[in-house]
């Protein structure tokens, strides 16, 4: 289990092989990347910043981590967050899990998405074209995808 | 009288993306009266305390809050925060 906020870039590939290096009690690993989208045809995204909150991200993304090894029988997990300046196409954010059978890791890693989307004290600012760029605002359909996650304790 | 009294209680505040902008502010130190008893009753201060606080508290149930790094709502109790952060819903990810 462990958790990294960085401005470097991540290799997805030497994540993965350094997560479950030497285990052979892992059966599947599922990994979600969050790319740097570039806008649409109108209004092209030129970049982006991500700011957040030193201290607090790392302690809520840990938070995030153990309600979702506590939901699930994870082998392994990892979240990877960038901040700074990015630019359309960059990787934003990795989480990977392993577990024995696939649908632990399937599932724990769409939960720690929802619950990172909506949890995890970062912000986008973009840069676009036109000139219209700026804080980007919370999708509710975030916190919709966050609300599947109750049924079964809250 | 008793709304002017100062606590002993002396927190840092936080504030972040368009919070910080508004304000014009990264972080404060600040003593709180001893009237004040939760996040609202903190936001409602801080609104008194110049046109950019109240700026940034304008739209005050968009605005997000946390006590020592962990997310709260407004009615959440200040006795115990050593720091306070204020900021829009969160877009990471």
């Amino acid at each position: 289990m462990a958790v990294r906020i960085q401005e470097q870039d991540f290799e997805i590939g030497a994540e993965v092989r350094e997560l479950v290096h030497g285990r052979t009690d892992v059966g599947a690993i599922v990994t979600f990347t969050g790319i740097v989208r570039g806008g649409d045809a109108t209004t092209a995204i030129t970049d982006m910043t991500l700011e957040h909150y030193p201290g607090m991200t790392q302690a809520e993304l840990e938070r995030i981590e153990a309600e979702a090894s506590d939901r699930w029988p994870l082998q392994a997990s990892l979240i990877i967050h960038r901040f700074g300046k990015l630019l359309p196409g960059d990787n934003i954010v990795l989480v990977v899990t392993a577990s024995r059978h696939r649908h632990a890791a399937f599932e724990a890693a769409s939960f720690l998405m929802d619950y990172l989307k909506t949890r995890a004290p970062f912000w986008k600012n973009e840069t676009r074209s036109d000139g219209s760029g700026g804080w980007v605002d919370a999708r509710e359909s975030d916190e919709q995808s966050l609300a599947r996650w109750h049924t079964n304790r809250d | 009288m008793t709304e002017t009294m100062q606590s002993d209680q002396t927190v840092r505040i936080l504030y972040f993306a368009w919070m910080r902008e508004k304000t014009g502010r990264s972080e404060e130190t600040v003593q709180l009266p001893a009237s004040l008893v939760n996040i609202a009753d903190l936001i409602g201060w801080l609104k008194t305390r110049g046109p950019e606080y109240e700026a940034a508290f304008d739209r005050a149930e968009v605005v997000r809050a946390a006590i020592n790094q962990t997310h709260v709502k407004p009615d959440a109790p200040l006795a115990g925060a050593r720091e306070i952060a204020f900021f829009p819903p969160v877009t990471g990810g």
